[in-house]
C-alpha cells in the first residue's frame, strides 16, 4: 500500500530524513520508535503532504485504484480523499467551526471523491453518532469547537474520532500517546485497535513503549538520526523499553 | 425568508454591474437654492419640508468635508453631481413600472411583480431617486402597518414625517447628515403601530443607475410602542470608471418596549484592482431607543464600494433599553473601510453588544471605529465589545480606534479585540482531512463572522457566506 524508498527530506534546509526505506502493506501496523529529533514528525508529515517540508530525494509511492502512485504529486488534500489519514501530534484550534461540521465537510469531501453519496446534517448526525457509540466518545464533542478548550486527552480522542468517521485506508499516528495519563492512554489505544482492520493500515509513531502495551504491532522500527537504523517485531520495542535507545543505537 | 436572494449574490465576479437603458429625466449639475427648491417642488412637497431642505442646504454651505476617517480619496467636487433622477415614464401604481426597470430588479433577484414577489417579505424598490414600487402594501395596511418610500409618506403621513424626521440625526449632525437633509430624493418609510408585530419581513432594495448621479436616500422607521418589525437592506450599482456618491440618512426609533431589527447587506460596485471607480458610500445611521425597554439592532454584512464611512448607532434614552451592532465589513482590492458604531448610553440598566468583525484582503484598508458613552445619569450601563479582525495576504490593513467615555461609576464596560491570520497550519489540518482549501477558507471565515451571521434571517445569511467566498476567491491562495 505504501512504499518510501531512500527519502530524503529539509526542512529550511536542515536535511532531516537521510534515507528511509518503508513498505507497508494492507492489514499491518507498524510502530515507527525513536528518540527526539529522529526524524519520526517529518516523516509522518511528508506522507501528509505538510508543505514546510521538502523532499529533496527519493520516492513514496501509494496504491490507488489498485496502482501504486507517486503520492508526492498530490496536495495534502488529495491525499487524504485517497484515504490517507494522519492523527495529529498537536491538533489544532480552529474557533467558529463547530466539530460537528467539520467532520461532515470531510466526511462529504471524500465521499464525493469517491463517488459515494454526501450525507446531509440528519444523515450524517446519525451515522456520528455510531462512530461516537462505538469509540466510547460522549455527543458533546460534536457541539464544541473544533479542538478549542479541548484538553490534550480529549484533543488525541477527537482524531480517533476523525479518524473513526473517515475511515482511512493508511492512517498515521503521530505520538498520539504523549502527554496523555494511563487512562486516556488505554481509551485512546481501545479507539486505535477497534479501528484496526484487514482492508487499512497503521504507521503508529511513538517515542515511548508504554503505548505498545496496547497496541501490539505486526512491526516494530526504530529510526535514528533520519534513517531506520533496526526494524523487528515486537520483541524489538520490549528491547528499547529494557535497555533504552542508546543501547540499540 | 427571502428566497430569491439566492440568485443576487451567486456567481462570479461583480455581476450587477450592468446599467439599465432607461430613460430619465436628470437635473442639472450643481447644488444650489434653485435646485432644493425644484427638488421640492418636482415632489410637490409641503412647506415644513421646503423650509427643512433649506435650513439644512444652509447649514452645509458652511461646513466643510470631514477628514478623520481612516480613508483617502481625491476631494468630491460637489458642483459636478446631479442630485436627483427619475425615471420618465413615472408610474403611479406598482403594474405600471417600466418594464426595463422590472426586468432589472428581477435581475437583482427581487421581482416586483405579483406573481413573481416574494413570499414572506414586503420590498421597497428604489432605482436612482425614486422609489419604483412597494410590494404588499394592501397585506400591510390591515394591520396599521404603513410601508412606503418617503415622498409617499410626505403626502399621505406627513403627520408622522413632521414629528420624527430630523429626530435622530438632526440636519447639523454632521456634513453629510446635512447633505442629505437638503436633497434626500427617496427611501423607505415604516411605521409600525401599536402593539402590531409586523407579520412580514420588510426589505428595501437600493440600486443605482444614472451616472453622476448622487443617491441620497433617507430611510424613517418608526416603533409604537410593543411593536416589532425585522427590516432588510441591499444595495447594488453599475460598474462605472468615475465613482459616484452615496450619502444617506437612516433614523430607527423605537418607543416604550417596541423592537427594531435592521440588517444591511451592502454590495455596492467597489471598483476595480487599481482601485478605478466604484461607490464613496458615507452614511448615517442611528437608532433612538426612546421607550422603556426598547429595543434596537444593528445588523451589517459590507461588502461593497470603494469607500465606507458608516456608524449604525444607538442612543439608549429610555430605562432598561437595548442597543446591538453585529458587523462584518470586508474590504479587498484597494477598499476603504472606517466603520463602527456609537451607543450612547443615558438611562438606566441600558445594555448594549458590539460584535465587529473586519476582514481585510489584498491592499485594502479596514479600520473599527466604535465609541462606547455612558453619561453621569446612566445608572448600571453595561456595554459588552468584541473587535476581532483577520488578514488575508500581508499587504493588507486592519485598524481598530475603540473610545470609550465612562462617567458613572456603576457602569460595567467590556472590551476584547484579536487580530489573526489564516494560519497555514490551520489550512494544513483542514487540507489533511480532505478538505480543499477554498473550502477551507470558506469554513474558516464561516467560523470567524458566525456570530453575525446568525443574527441574519436564514436566507440572507446563506447569501452572506456565498459573496464572502466570492469576493474572496481572487485573494487567496
Amino acid at each position: 500500500m505504501l512504499e518510501i524508498l531512500d527519502l530524503h527530506a529539509s526542512v529550511n534546509e536542515t536535511p532531516i530524513l537521510k534515507g528511509v526505506d518503508l513498505t507497508v502493506k494492507e492489514g499491518e501496523l507498524h510502530a515507527i520508535m525513536g528518540p527526539n529529533g529522529s526524524g519520526k514528525s517529518t516523516l509522518s508529515k511528508i506522507i501528509a503532504g505538510h508543505p514546510s517540508f521538502r523532499v529533496t530525494k527519493g520516492s513514496v509511492k501509494y496504491e490507488v485504484n489498485f496502482k501504486m502512485k507517486d503520492l508526492l504529486a498530490l496536495s495534502p488534500d488529495e491525499r487524504a480523499r485517497e484515504g490517507i489519514f494522519l492523527a495529529f501530534q498537536y491538533p489544532v484550534e480552529v474557533p467558529g467551526v463547530s466539530n460537528f461540521e467539520f467532520l461532515r465537510a470531510a466526511f462529504n469531501a471524500a465521499a464525493a471523491h469517491q463517488g459515494g453519496e454526501e450525507m446531509d446534517v440528519m444523515e450524517f448526525n446519525d451515522f456520528v453518532h455510531e462512530k461516537l457509540r462505538s469509540i466510547g466518545i460522549d455527543e458533546e464533542f460534536l457541539s464544541r469547537q473544533l479542538n478549542v478548550e479541548f484538553s490534550g486527552g480529549e484533543k488525541k480522542r477527537n482524531e480517533i474520532l476523525q479518524m473513526a468517521v473517515l475511515s482511512p485506508r493508511l492512517a498515521i499516528l503521530d505520538e498520539t500517546d504523549s502527554g496523555l495519563d494511563v487512562d486516556s492512554l488505554r481509551e485512546v489505544a481501545a479507539g486505535i485497535n477497534k479501528l484496526r482492520s484487514p482492508q487499512n493500515a497503521m504507521i503508529l509513531i511513538t517515542h515511548y513503549q508504554r503505548i505498545l502495551n496496547y497496541i501490539v504491532p505486526d512491526k516494530v522500527h526504530i529510526l535514528s538520526g533520519g534513517k531506520i537504523i533496526r526494524s523487528g517485531d515486537y520483541e524489538l520495542a520490549k528491547e528499547v523499553e529494557e535497555k533504552g535507545y542508546e543501547h540499540i543505537i | 425568508m427571502l428566497n430569491a436572494e439566492k440568485q443576487k449574490f451567486s456567481g462570479k465576479g461583480y455581476e450587477f454591474g450592468f446599467v439599465t437603458p432607461v430613460e430619465m429625466d436628470l437635473f442639472p449639475k450643481g447644488l444650489n437654492e434653485d435646485i432644493v427648491r425644484r427638488l421640492s417642488e418636482v415632489k410637490g412637497e409641503p412647506e415644513f419640508l421646503v423650509a427643512f431642505r433649506l435650513k439644512a442646504l444652509r447649514f452645509w454651505q458652511g461646513l466643510s468635508e470631514p477628514h478623520w476617517a481612516n480613508v483617502h480619496h481625491p476631494a468630491i467636487n460637489y458642483q459636478d453631481i446631479r442630485y436627483h433622477a427619475e425615471i420618465k415614464k413615472k408610474p403611479t401604481r406598482l403594474e405600471d413600472v417600466d418594464e426595463e426597470v422590472l426586468r432589472t430588479f428581477e435581475r437583482l433577484g427581487v421581482p416586483l411583480s405579483e406573481q413573481k414577489r416574494l413570499t414572506g417579505v414586503a420590498v421597497d424598490a428604489v432605482f436612482d431617486s425614486v422609489s419604483v414600487g412597494t410590494t404588499h402594501q394592501e397585506e400591510l395596511s390591515k394591520l396599521g402597518v404603513v410601508f412606503c418610500g418617503i415622498n409617499e409618506a410626505v403626502k399621505k403621513h406627513p403627520e408622522l414625517v413632521k414629528k420624527y424626521l430630523g429626530m435622530v440625526v438632526p440636519y447639523k449632525d454632521n456634513f453629510f447628515a446635512a447633505l442629505n437633509s437638503a436633497v434626500f430624493s427617496d427611501g423607505s418609510f415604516v411605521y409600525v403601530p401599536k402593539g402590531v408585530h409586523c407579520p412580514l419581513d420588510l426589505s428595501t432594495y437600493f440600486r443605482i443607475n444614472a451616472s453622476e448621479v448622487g443617491q441620497f436616500e433617507r430611510t424613517l422607521i418608526i416603533a409604537d410602542e410593543g411593536a416589532k418589525v425585522n427590516y432588510l437592506e441591499g444595495c447594488t450599482a453599475p460598474m462605472r470608471d468615475e465613482n459616484q456618491l452615496h450619502a444617506a440618512v437612516v433614523e430607527l426609533i423605537a418607543l416604550k418596549d417596541a423592537e427594531i431589527n435592521y440588517s444591511t447587506v451592502q454590495n455596492w460596485y467597489s471598483g476595480d484592482k487599481e482601485g478605478k471607480g466604484g461607490v464613496y458610500n458615507f452614511v448615517t445611521k442611528r437608532g433612538y431607543c426612546l421607550g422603556e425597554n426598547s429595543k434596537i439592532s444593528w445588523t451589517q454584512v459590507e461588502t461593497g464600494s470603494a469607500i465606507t464611512w458608516k456608524y449604525p448607532s444607538v442612543i439608549l434614552k429610555g430605562d432598561n433599553s437595548r442597543g446591538e451592532f453585529y458587523s462584518v465589513a470586508l474590504t479587498n482590492k484597494r477598499m476603504q473601510a472606517d466603520t463602527g458604531t456609537k451607543m450612547i448610553h443615558l438611562g438606566n440598566n441600558t445594555s448594549s453588544r458590539i460584535v465587529s468583525k473586519g476582514i481585510s484582503a489584498d491592499e485594502s484598508c479596514n479600520s473599527y471605529r466604535g465609541l462606547v458613552k455612558i453619561s453621569p445619569q446612566a445608572e448600571n450601563a453595561r456595554n459588552y465589545t468584541v473587535c476581532d479582525s483577520m488578514l488575508v495576504g500581508s499587504k493588507a490593513k486592519a485598524n481598530t480606534y475603540p473610545y470609550m467615555e465612562i462617567r458613572n461609576k456603576s457602569a460595567t464596560v467590556e472590551h476584547e479585540a484579536t487580530t489573526s491570520k489564516i494560519s497555514d497550519e490551520e489550512l494544513f489540518y483542514f487540507q489533511s482531512r480532505g478538505i480543499g482549501e477554498e473550502q477551507a477558507i470558506s469554513l474558516l471565515l464561516n467560523g470567524f463572522c458566525k456570530e453575525v451571521f446568525n443574527k441574519l434571517p436564514l436566507e440572507f445569511s446563506v447569501e452572506a457566506v456565498k459573496l464572502l467566498e466570492m469576493k474572496l476567491e481572487d485573494s487567496v491562495g
